[in-house]
């Protein structure tokens, strides 16, 4: 069953093959069995996904299903869900229950979806690893000596694990495709405003969005659609009609336009990754693409202007964590100076606290010009970059990650190679662009990601451009050995 | 030596939404701590803040009616601080980019001149909640009822001069803001308050000396003795051979006096940016023209219509404008006295309002209406009463005993005017003071008063005065 896609189950669930409640058990079935050895969720909810599973299978019965009715998927622990713990990966709100739904879980909720739990992700979603959750590393079900990517770690590795066969993520740097990337499956992170960020804890308000992870672009396309719409709570959301997804994604692509940045294959890039991806583009030759190299000249200033933004736009958003009104709070503290300096101190870890302290140094007076303005002046011209690269493309192509699943502890105390892991996604959340990365190939046992990245609002054509090529090819379909 | 005082006002005034400027939670006062507190007023993990549409009217309002620029475009920012009763440990405020700039308000001097006061800027932001720290055994309570509140802190140039050009500078924009309908003005209850940045300087110099701002004053008369303390202070600082430090101070109303709070050094660095959780507001061209043609009658206009329709002096007529009520009253009254401006402006601004300030009370809780005031009004132009008359008829419908119509006809208030009956009684008043009449007839003169008097006292001061007069005067002959 675990097997399925959710094209697969919508089909079971309505021929009667199958109900709701008994999918949901046997994911939840296969989250005690093979989670211990991945730490991929933080909180089950079994109780009320099987309540959810049963309400799921009255619905089918009336006729008034969504294609998400009744299909289990595990969310991030990042969006508040009303009575459920939503820790962020943080010990900070380690007994932090949301008194509401966040928009998206809201949306999954009413489309009939039945989260399983929460999964496990960098802590307020800072890491490319995992590794910096309070709750512990997760481990990539292709080999648990190795990363599954950050942060949406847990996500990626589940999905990639088949303990359900839907995720949520989030994407601020590179979150959702580099951990799609290096678990093998699939996974895309929209136009900024695409989908609501009310309820979503905020990393760097002005990057953040959350997208789906699943084994396929044509369950990643259901998911995005439930996910995605105006909200009239989120002021940077866009009231723009959401795309049948699911419709688009037979399309031709004969005439497609691929745009390949050289900066993307240079110097940084692993050989066989690189070359994975380069067999990945000839599939699209093959569908009657066009190829085209094109240049992205900014490219090099992606990273840096990224970590001076998102760390600023953290500082301010992570402030409201002060043990007053929710959250962790010190032993005893002896006045209001000690209870703000021992509740974070104590509350957060230390990439966290890395990103506020350079957050904060980069907001400060005398240096505010020199920081925070001039990157928002460089994320102009990345942007610049990509409209004008748009004007002979349809889409963009390249590895989403330099190298393939990296061994835990490796990079952990050099944050600066940590950091470029996204060097080929960052740019990508700069521009408020659609990005996405599926399956492409095969590295030494480790999957290997291909990046495409779309103009604004071209998820749709992203998710064809991943269904054909899916059609053709079979990486989406491999599973990590001893989870199959 | 001379100094010159140079003083600029930050005024906070509270905008009359029925909900937040970033949430939908009620904006009524009073309620209990934490009732109106939403999960955006409480900066939870997740939430975000959506603006209040009617907050960028309010604004536009404020700007078209001093003279400013309201911005095509302004952008929130983030002022980040801690301190437990500022919920996400950032005020959303406007920064670089304010709503309404460049703008100024022509104050009333006491010497009969005015002065014009810059405007440097108006911004809109939130209010944060209210830290209680009494009955919490030595910790704090938090109220966040408050936070959220929208707030227009308007911004003034250093043009003020002196203690009571601020204190009229602030009561200018506080009549303003209520002409506008934008601020209830309830300084009670906070809704209009303001911060004052102090300086002096030797007369005669450009430059500006060191200021100190004092914080939080809620009331006209604090305001003015808050700045004349701070004054003192600063001249006998400098005088005495030291500095005036750049600091905030506390103005302590039971002791009279500004303490320092913390100087520069400890200031904190509020780390502005936009926020980019909103986006910034742009106004049309077509929206200001709209917010324009709702813009009411503005106090100056009103002042100036007032001299010249009632041929008020300046002075009365800037009274009687001093608030949106108390003109409206004033012309409903003039309005129902057929037309007498002068005497409805004499009664408005004498018995009637030295009655009002004896009780405490506002123009809104006049116990008597325009209709009622003017309708006596007019029985005294008409001649049915006299001016003396009037005070008693005047007393009798504050007491709630009818209209002066009703009164004068149960009371038996009607003057007489008929020259038989005041004839007649005028001879019994003769004949009752021979001695006097003598005398008078000796010469003199001054028994006429007293006459008078008698007459008065005998009608219960209901003979027409003139009447008497001409009357008794043929009949001393």
């Amino acid at each position: 069953m675990h097997q399925k896609t959710i094209v697969e189950m919508a089909a079971g669930l309505r021929a009667g093959e199958f109900s709701s409640e008994e999918l949901t058990r046997s994911c939840l079935q296969r989250i005690e069995t093979h989670d211990a050895q991945l730490n991929s969720v933080i909180t089950l909810t079994a109780e009320a996904a099987l309540a959810a599973a049963q309400a799921a299978d009255a619905r089918l019965k009336t006729g008034d299903a969504t294609p998400l009715t009744g299909i289990p998927y595990l969310h991030k622990d990042i969006f508040c869900t009303e009575g459920v713990r939503t820790s962020c990966g943080s010990r900070m709100l380690d007994n932090f229950e949301a008194p509401y739904d966040a928009t998206v879980t809201a949306r999954l909720k009413q489309a009939g979806a039945v989260m399983l739990g929460k999964t496990n992700m960098d802590e307020f979603a800072m890491g490319s690893s995992n590794e910096t959750s309070f709750y512990g590393a997760v481990k990539n079900p292709w080999d648990t000596e190795r990363v599954p990517g950050g942060s949406s770690g847990g996500s990626a590795a589940a999905v990639a694990a088949r303990l359900a066969p839907l995720a949520t993520g989030t994407d601020t740097g590179g979150s959702i495709r580099q951990p799609a990337a290096l678990c093998g499956i699939t996974g895309i992170k929209p136009t900024y405003g695409r989908v609501s960020r009310y309820g979503m804890i905020a990393f760097a308000s002005s990057l953040d969005q959350a997208g789906p992870l699943a084994t396929s672009a044509q369950d990643a396309a259901y998911m995005l659609e439930a996910m995605s719409g105006f909200d009239p709570r989120d002021s940077t959301s866009i009231d723009q009609p959401v795309e049948s997804y699911a419709q688009s994604l037979e399309q031709d692509l004969r005439g497609l336009t691929i745009g390949l940045p050289r900066e993307y294959f240079s110097e940084g890039l692993d050989a066989q990754v690189g070359a994975a991806v380069e067999a990945a583009i000839e599939e699209y030759r093959k569908l009657g693409a066009e190829v085209k190299e094109i240049s992205l000249p900014n490219t090099a200033l992606a990273v840096p202007a990224y970590y001076v933004v998102a760390p600023a736009e953290c500082s301010s958003n992570l402030s409201r964590m002060d043990g007053v009104r929710f959250g962790y709070r010190c032993e005893d503290p002896k006045d209001l100076e000690d209870l703000y300096t021992r509740s974070r101190g104590e509350g957060f870890g230390a990439e966290v606290k890395r990103r506020i302290l350079i957050g904060t140094y980069a907001l400060s007076a005398g240096y505010y010009d020199a920081y925070y303005l001039k990157a928002q002046q460089v994320r102009r011209l990345i942007r610049d970059d990509f409209v004008q690269a748009f004007k002979d493309v349809d889409i963009i192509m390249g590895p989403t990650s330099p190298n393939t699943a990296f061994r835990l502890g490796e990079r952990a105390d050099d944050p600066v190679t940590m950091y470029l892991s996204d060097i080929y996604t960052i740019a990508v959340n700069l521009a408020g662009l659609p990005g996405m990365s599926i399956p492409a190939g095969m590295v030494d046992g480790l999957p290997v990601g291909l990046q495409l990245i779309g103009d604004y609002f071209a998820e749709g054509r992203l998710l064809n451009a991943a269904h054909r090529f899916q059609q053709v090819t079979d990486w989406h379909t491999r599973m990590p050995a001893g989870f199959e | 030596m001379e100094w010159e005082v140079v003083i600029g006002l930050e005024i906070h005034a509270q905008l009359a939404t029925r909900s937040k400027i970033f949430s939908g939670a009620s904006t009524a006062y009073g309620a209990e701590p934490n009732t109106q507190a939403c999960a955006v007023d409480l900066g939870l993990p997740g939430v975000l803040p959506v603006l209040n549409a009617g907050v960028v009217g309010m604004a536009a309002k404020f700007g078209l009616a001093t003279h400013s620029t309201v911005a095509p475009r302004s952008v929130f920012a983030r002022k980040n601080y801690f301190y437990p009763d500022l919920p996400k440990g950032y005020q959303i405020s406007q920064f670089e980019l304010p709503i309404v700039h460049d703008g100024y308000l022509d104050i009333d001097l006491e010497d009969g001149s005015t002065r014009r006061i810059g405007i440097t800027r108006a911004h809109l932001e939130e209010d944060a909640g209210k830290s209680l720290h009494e009955d919490f055994q030595g910790m704090t309570g938090i109220d966040l009822n408050r936070a959220g509140t929208p707030l227009l802190e308007i911004v003034s140039e250093p043009d003020l001069r002196s203690a009571k050009q601020a204190v009229a500078y602030m009561k200018k924009i506080h009549a303003l803001v209520r002409y506008l309908d934008i601020c209830d003005g309830n300084m009670q209850e906070g809704s209009f308050r303001c911060d004052a940045n102090v300086s002096i300087r030797p007369k005669g110099q450009e430059e500006f000396g060191t200021r100190a701002e004092i914080k939080n004053i809620n009331s006209f008369r604090f305001v003015e003795r808050a700045i004349n303390y701070e004054i003192e202070r600063q001249i006998d600082v400098i005088e005495g051979g030291g500095t005036v430090v750049q600091e905030t101070r506390l103005y302590d109303a039971d002791k009279d006096e500004t303490r320092s709070m913390r100087s520069k050094e400890e200031a904190n660095d509020y780390r502005y940016f936009p926020d980019p959780d909103l986006l910034p507001v742009v106004i049309e061209p077509e929206f200001i023209e709209a917010v324009r043609k709702t813009l009411p009658e503005l106090p100056d206009r009103k002042c100036e219509r007032f001299t010249q329709d009632y041929g008020l002096s300046h002075a009365d007529a800037g009274a009687l404008t001093s608030s949106r009520e108390l003109a409206d009253f004033f012309e409903q009254t003039v309005k129902a006295a057929g037309g007498e401006g002068k005497l409805s402006a004499n009664w408005v601004m004498g018995e009637l309002s030295a009655l009002l300030n004896k009780a405490g009370k506002d123009i809104s809780e006049s116990p008597v209406s325009p209709e009622q005031l003017g309708g006596m009004l007019l029985r005294i132009s008409d001649g049915t009463i006299s001016g003396k008359i009037a005070k008693q008829v005047f007393e009798a419908m504050c007491n709630g005993e009818g209209d002066a119509d009703s009164i004068i006809e149960k009371q038996g208030l009607k003057q007489i005017t008929d020259s038989g009956a005041i004839e007649k009684i005028i001879r019994e008043v003769l004949d009752a003071n021979p001695k006097q009449v003598e005398q008078y007839k000796g010469g003199q003169e001054k028994l006429l008063g007293f006459f008078v008097g008698q007459v008065m006292k005998a009608t219960q001061g209901k003979a027409n005065p003139g009447e008497v007069n001409k009357i008794l005067k043929q009949m001393l002959v």
